[in-house]
C-alpha cells in the first residue's frame, strides 16, 4: 500500500488532489456526479465583499491545448457565501475547505477573510493577488512584490487560518514576489493563476472575449507552471502550492518533484468533470509505477543537493 | 448528466453546411426537449455543445450548422467512430407550462429542438404548431419530418424561395395560447415583441464546461443571474432582459 497523504499548514490532506478555484463552484455541481471527499480539499469560487456579476460574454474561448477565460469573478459576495452556499457545500463535503479570496483594495481583503475566517469549515485562506480578469484590483496586488506583503500583512492579522497567496505568472520574477509573502508572514503560496492571453476573431477583427483580455489555463500552461513552482521552491521555505494545467497523476507527480506540497486542478474539470476524481483514482498506481512508497517524500526532489 | 462513448451510426449533410449526426449510446439522462450533449473532438481542448433534435432509447440525433473549426471538425466524424459526450446538459422546454395549441418556431440552426418538442406536446396530448425560418430555400430541413408527425407546419424564407416571404412572425396564427422559440437573437426577440402569449425561449452562449461549473455563460435576468448551460438553455419569456 502507497501512501498518498500529505500534510498542508497542518492539516492532513488523503491525497494533495485539489479542484483549483473557478472550476470547481461550492462542491455541490460536482457533488450530484461522485464523492467529492475522495478528494484532498477543494478551492471553492473566488470570494469578493460585495457580489460581482463579472464581465460579459463571451468569456469563454477556445486555445491550443488550453481556454481563455474572463470570467472576472463573479460570485454572491461574501456574506451570502457565508450563509447560502457553505452551508450547502457541508452537506456534500465533510473535510476542510479551501475559502478562495479576491479582493480590490487592502481593506477589503482583510475583510472578506475576516468573514470567511469565522468558517468552522474553512482550513485555509486562498487569497487570489492574481485574477486578471478584473481591473483596479485581482492581478496589480500581485506583480509587486511591497503589494503582495501588504496584502499577505493585512490578511494574517485578521486570522488565524493558515493563508496561502496565490500568485501570477504575468510577472519578471515570481520568486520574487513568494519571498514577499513569506517575509510578511505568508503560510505558503499557490500558483499559478492564468497567463494574460489573447485571441482575435478573424470575421470582425475583434478581440473573441468581451473583456478582450482573457486568462490562458489548460495542459499549454503545464510546462510554464513547472518552471515557476521549480523556481518558488527555491527561493522560500513555506509549502507551495502547485497548479497550471494538471491533467493527470504523473502531471500530479511531475508537479510535486518540482516542489509543490499540494497539487491544484483547474481546466480539466471543465472538460472532464470526473477529472479529479479520475486522477485520485490513479494515483496509486502511478506511484507505484515510479517506485514511490510515500507521496510527500518527494516534495522537490527534482532539486538536486 | 451522464458521461459515456457514443458510436456514430451516420453523420449526413441534410443542407448545406446543416448536418445530422446520429448517435448509438445511453439516453437515460435526457429528460426534455432543449437540452443539449457536449461532445470531445480530437484536437480541440473544450467540448462543443449542441442541441439535441431527437432521442429515443437507442441513441440521439442531433442536427448543427458548420460555423467554425470545431463544427468543421464534426461534419467530418464517420460512422462507427466513437465520440465522448456529456449527455442529458441544461433545462429544456417544460412541456406541462405549455398551452393546448402551442407554437413550436425554430429560425435557421434552431429548428432542431423543436423537433423534439412537438413530439412531446403531441405525446402530452397538445396541439403544437411549427413555424421554421429559414434565409432561402436550399438551407430548408426537416419540413417534411414535421408535416410527417401530423402538426401544422409553416415555413418562412426570407428570400421567399420557398414557402411565406418573410420571417417566422410573419407566420404566427390567429390562435394559440404558449409559444416556444429557439434561434438567433434578433429571431427571439421579434417573437418576444410580437406574440401576447406566455412563452418559453431557448438562448446560445459560448460555454466553458456545460454543466455549471465555470460561470462562462452566466446572463442577467428579472429573476437574477443564470447560467446558460445549467439553468438554461431555456428561460421564461417573463424573466428576459434583452
Amino acid at each position: 500500500m502507497v501512501d498518498t497523504s500529505v500534510i498542508l499548514s497542518g492539516i492532513k490532506l488523503d491525497n494533495p488532489i485539489i479542484p483549483a478555484s473557478g472550476t470547481f463552484g461550492y462542491g455541490y455541481e460536482f457533488a450530484a456526479l461522485y464523492d467529492i471527499n475522495c478528494l484532498g480539499t477543494f478551492s471553492f469560487k473566488g470570494t469578493t465583499h460585495a457580489p460581482r456579476f463579472g464581465n460579459p460574454t463571451p468569456r469563454i474561448a477556445e486555445a491550443p491545448s488550453g481556454l481563455l477565460n474572463a470570467v472576472g469573478l463573479q460570485n454572491p459576495g461574501a456574506e451570502k457565501v457565508a450563509a447560502e452556499e457553505l452551508p450547502k457545500l457541508r452537506q456534500v463535503f465533510h473535510k476542510p475547505v479551501m475559502a478562495n479570496i479576491s479582493g480590490f483594495s487592502v481593506e477589503e481583503y482583510a475583510e472578506t477573510c475576516a468573514l470567511l475566517d469565522k468558517e468552522e469549515q474553512v482550513g485555509w485562506l486562498e487569497v487570489n493577488i492574481s485574477c486578471p480578469n478584473v481591473h483596479n484590483g485581482g492581478m496589480s496586488f500581485g506583480t509587486s512584490p511591497d503589494a503582495a506583503a501588504e496584502v499577505t500583512r493585512a490578511v494574517k492579522a485578521v486570522t488565524t487560518k493558515p493563508v496561502y497567496m496565490k500568485l501570477s505568472p504575468n510577472v519578471t520574477d515570481i520568486a520574487a514576489i513568494a519571498k514577499a509573502c513569506e517575509d510578511a508572514g505568508a503560510d505558503g503560496v499557490s500558483l499559478i493563476n492564468t497567463l494574460l492571453s489573447m485571441r482575435i476573431n478573424l470575421k470582425n477583427r475583434k478581440p473573441l472575449l468581451a473583456n478582450g483580455t482573457g486568462g490562458l489555463s489548460g495542459p499549454a500552461v503545464f510546462p510554464v507552471a513547472v518552471r515557476m513552482v521549480y523556481q518558488v521552491y527555491e527561493a522560500v521555505k513555506i509549502p507551495v502550492i502547485g497548479m497550471g494545467g494538471v491533467s493527470s497523476a504523473e502531471d500530479v507527480i511531475e508537479m510535486m518533484l518540482a516542489g509543490a506540497s499540494a497539487v491544484e486542478v483547474g481546466a480539466a474539470n471543465l472538460v472532464n468533470p470526473f477529472a479529479c476524481r479520475d486522477i485520485v483514482r490513479d494515483l496509486p498506481e502511478v506511484m507505484e509505477k515510479y517506485g514511490i512508497k510515500n507521496l510527500s517524500e518527494i516534495i522537490g526532489g527534482a532539486h538536486n543537493g | 448528466m451522464t458521461q459515456g462513448i457514443y458510436r456514430v451510426e451516420y453523420n449526413r449533410a441534410l443542407a448545406p453546411g446543416v448536418w445530422e449526426l446520429r448517435l448509438s449510446g445511453d439516453t437515460s439522462a435526457l429528460t426534455a426537449p432543449g437540452q443539449f450533449i457536449n461532445i470531445k473532438l480530437d484536437g480541440f481542448y473544450l467540448r462543443r455543445p449542441i442541441s439535441v433534435c431527437d432521442w429515443d432509447g437507442e441513441g440521439i440525433t442531433v442536427i448543427y450548422k458548420v460555423v467554425g473549426k470545431g463544427t468543421a471538425a464534426l461534419s467530418s466524424v464517420e460512422p462507427g467512430q466513437d465520440l465522448d459526450i456529456l449527455c442529458g446538459l441544461g433545462n429544456g422546454f417544460d412541456v406541462s407550462k405549455c398551452g393546448r395549441r402551442t407554437l413550436a418556431i425554430g429560425g435557421g440552426a434552431g429548428v432542431p429542438p423543436m423537433y423534439a418538442l412537438a413530439k412531446a406536446l403531441l405525446a402530452a396530448g397538445k396541439t403544437p404548431i411549427a413555424i421554421l425560418g429559414f434565409n432561402k430555400k436550399d438551407e430548408v430541413f426537416y419540413e417534411d419530418r414535421f408535416r410527417a408527425l401530423g402538426v401544422e407546419t409553416a415555413v418562412t424564407t426570407a428570400d421567399g424561395s420557398h414557402g411565406q416571404k418573410g420571417f417566422v412572425t410573419d407566420a404566427l396564427p390567429e390562435t394559440y395560447d404558449f409559444y416556444c422559440a429557439c434561434g438567433p437573437i434578433p429571431m427571439l426577440k421579434a417573437v418576444y415583441d410580437a406574440a401576447p402569449t406566455s412563452g418559453l425561449l431557448s438562448f446560445e452562449e459560448r460555454m466553458g464546461c456545460g454543466f455549471g461549473a465555470c460561470m462562462g455563460c452566466t446572463c442577467k435576468t428579472k429573476y437574477g443571474n443564470k447560467r446558460i448551460c445549467k439553468d438554461g438553455p431555456v428561460l421564461e419569456k417573463e424573466e428576459v432582459i434583452w
